[in-house]
């Protein structure tokens, strides 16, 4: 009981902080872009592949400002572009903020 | 005592081996010229499915992390193999609907090749970067090619081909190079490496007659072109400059080389940061033309007889299909056939082409001809489509 209250306020915490002007339908539709989109090169379960791994452990070291950047901007000379075409800067810090939490799992609806 | 137990386990075999076949499709009364399957990626499952009745005969699970799988058939059409994104290899039997085999083969993983002879099957990789060709009846590796292009450094493969004999051809992502590994005595693979083919080789592929390879170019505007019946091939550029200085369009999905486009003499081939599909003669690899399409390509697939090309795209342009007429070069029509359309396959002849549409979780079945739809399949969020004909063609 007390855990399940800590895990919330966790929860509730983390998806506050920074997360202005991102609301749950659009935390919602970025989680499955992450996963989905950003998959094709990072992996469906981030682990990489023509991009870099994209899991907590592997951006441990790099700081947040620099993840919403390359997000928003892309890293010219790689493969990465810039998703300002489809992003806010403000959906760019809060995936960066996810992603260096460990990105939250996409919750799938039954196909059939 | 012995010899007691020794008949016991003579007559308990067969009883045990004949079981699954009565659980299945009997191989005496079905082909396999029918069978096809689709990735289904979420969930780590292939979807078994019947070319001519167009309907879903069963899954099979288990298969690992499938979000950029793909599938190259034995030469009998019944084994599919199957390459995961986190290095699984399974091998597949589509009459038992059963795993054979199944090995972690590496730790990133991005597809795979069979050779013309069907006893090898080599897998490219990303983690470690290079090829591991494997025994196909069993799985059992023969040959581990690490893909090092500098001392200690190793890149990521992509782009790797069966070619006729027993070799390959691949990649180097990291090397800007393309390796010719020739397995004709299996455990001492012979490399062939041609460097400085051009900055970063996303994916290639190899014309139907095994003549050409093509390595698409991200980090520049063109491709390297490798004669490969010349004594002593060499990379050479093709389309050098086709984004013309022009600042490239983001590219939010690499395209896809593998399903080439060769359509009578012309190639169709996607442009990089460019909302076209480039044409390309054949006999003199010199642009004839370039078609306005609707988005950044992702695959560009001629119809079997060349007469179309179908190209899909990548986000936010993936719910369109564009159909190209090749005599006139023109795009004669755009389909929506869904949400995040991920692949397309034609039917061994061309009559139909099966897309996949992800976020619908569905797959369509389009008449090639009159470009209506012939039936639907609900598929759990489908990506990659692969008929056993592909068994038959050189570069599948």
């Amino acid at each position: 009981m007390k855990h399940a209250a800590v895990l919330l306020a966790l929860v509730l915490g983390a998806t506050a902080a920074g997360a202005q002007g991102v609301s749950a339908t659009r935390q919602h539709e970025l989680v499955r872009m992450v996963r989905q989109d950003c998959g094709s090169c990072h992996g469906m379960r981030l682990t990489g592949g023509l991009g870099p791994a994209l899991t907590r452990e592997a951006l441990a070291d790099k700081p947040l400002g620099a993840l919403a950047a390359t997000i928003f901007h892309g890293r010219p000379g790689t493969p990465m572009p810039g998703w300002r075409a489809m992003l806010s800067e403000a959906d760019a810090q809060w995936i960066a903020e996810q992603l260096a939490q460990g990105f939250p799992e996409e919750i799938r609806k039954a196909s059939r | 005592m012995k010899r007691r137990n020794l008949l016991s386990l003579m007559t308990a075999a067969p009883m045990a081996a004949l079981l699954p076949g009565c659980a299945a499709l009997s191989p005496a009364t079905t082909g396999t010229g029918d069978l096809g399957v689709v990735i289904e990626r979420a969930t780590g499952t292939l979807a078994l499915v019947n070319t001519s009745t167009r309907t879903l005969l069963g899954e099979i699970p288990g298969l690992g992390d499938l979000s950029h799988a793909s599938v190259v058939f034995s030469r009998d059409g019944a084994s599919a193999y199957v390459f995961g994104r986190d290095g699984g290899l399974s091998k597949v039997n589509l009459l038992s609907r059963r795993i054979e085999a199944r090995v972690m083969q590496a730790g990133n993983s991005i597809g795979g090749a069979i050779s013309a002879d069907g006893t090898l099957v080599a897998a490219q990789n990303y983690t470690p970067g290079g090829v591991k060709v494997f025994d196909a009846k069993t799985l059992a590796l023969v040959a581990d090619i690490p893909a090092e292009y500098a001392p200690g450094k190793l890149s990521r493969v992509v782009g790797l081909v069966d070619l006729p004999g027993r070799r390959f051809a691949f990649s180097l992502f990291d090397g800007n190079a393309i390796w010719i590994a020739d397995l004709s005595q299996p455990g001492a693979p012979r490399l062939t490496k041609l460097p400085d083919i051009g900055r970063q080789p996303y994916d290639a592929l190899v014309t139907p007659d095994g003549r050409h390879y093509i390595a698409g170019l991200f980090g520049e505007d063109g491709l390297a072109l490798v004669d490969l019946w010349e004594a002593q091939p060499r990379a050479r550029r093709i389309l050098a400059g086709y984004g013309r200085g022009e600042a490239p369009l983001p590219v939010y999905k690499m395209p896809h080389l593998r399903g080439w486009a060769v359509a009578g003499r012309q190639a169709y081939l996607p442009a990089i940061g460019r909302h076209e599909v480039l044409v390309v003669d054949t006999t003199t690899w010199q642009e004839v033309g370039r078609i306005p399409v609707a988005g950044q390509p992702v695959f560009v697939i001629a119809r079997p007889d060349g007469r179309q090309v179908w190209v899909n795209f990548a986000v936010p342009d993936y719910h369109r299909v564009q159909v190209i007429d090749t005599p006139s070069q023109r795009v004669v029509r755009t389909l929506e056939p869904g949400k995040a359309v991920l692949h397309m396959e034609f039917t061994p002849r061309g009559d139909a082409v099966w897309i996949s549409a992800r976020d619908d979780n569905r797959v369509t079945v389009i008449d090639t001809e009159r470009l209506d739809t012939l039936a639907t399949l609900a598929v759990d969020a489908p990506s990659g489509i692969f008929f056993t004909a592909r068994a038959a063609r050189l570069g599948f």
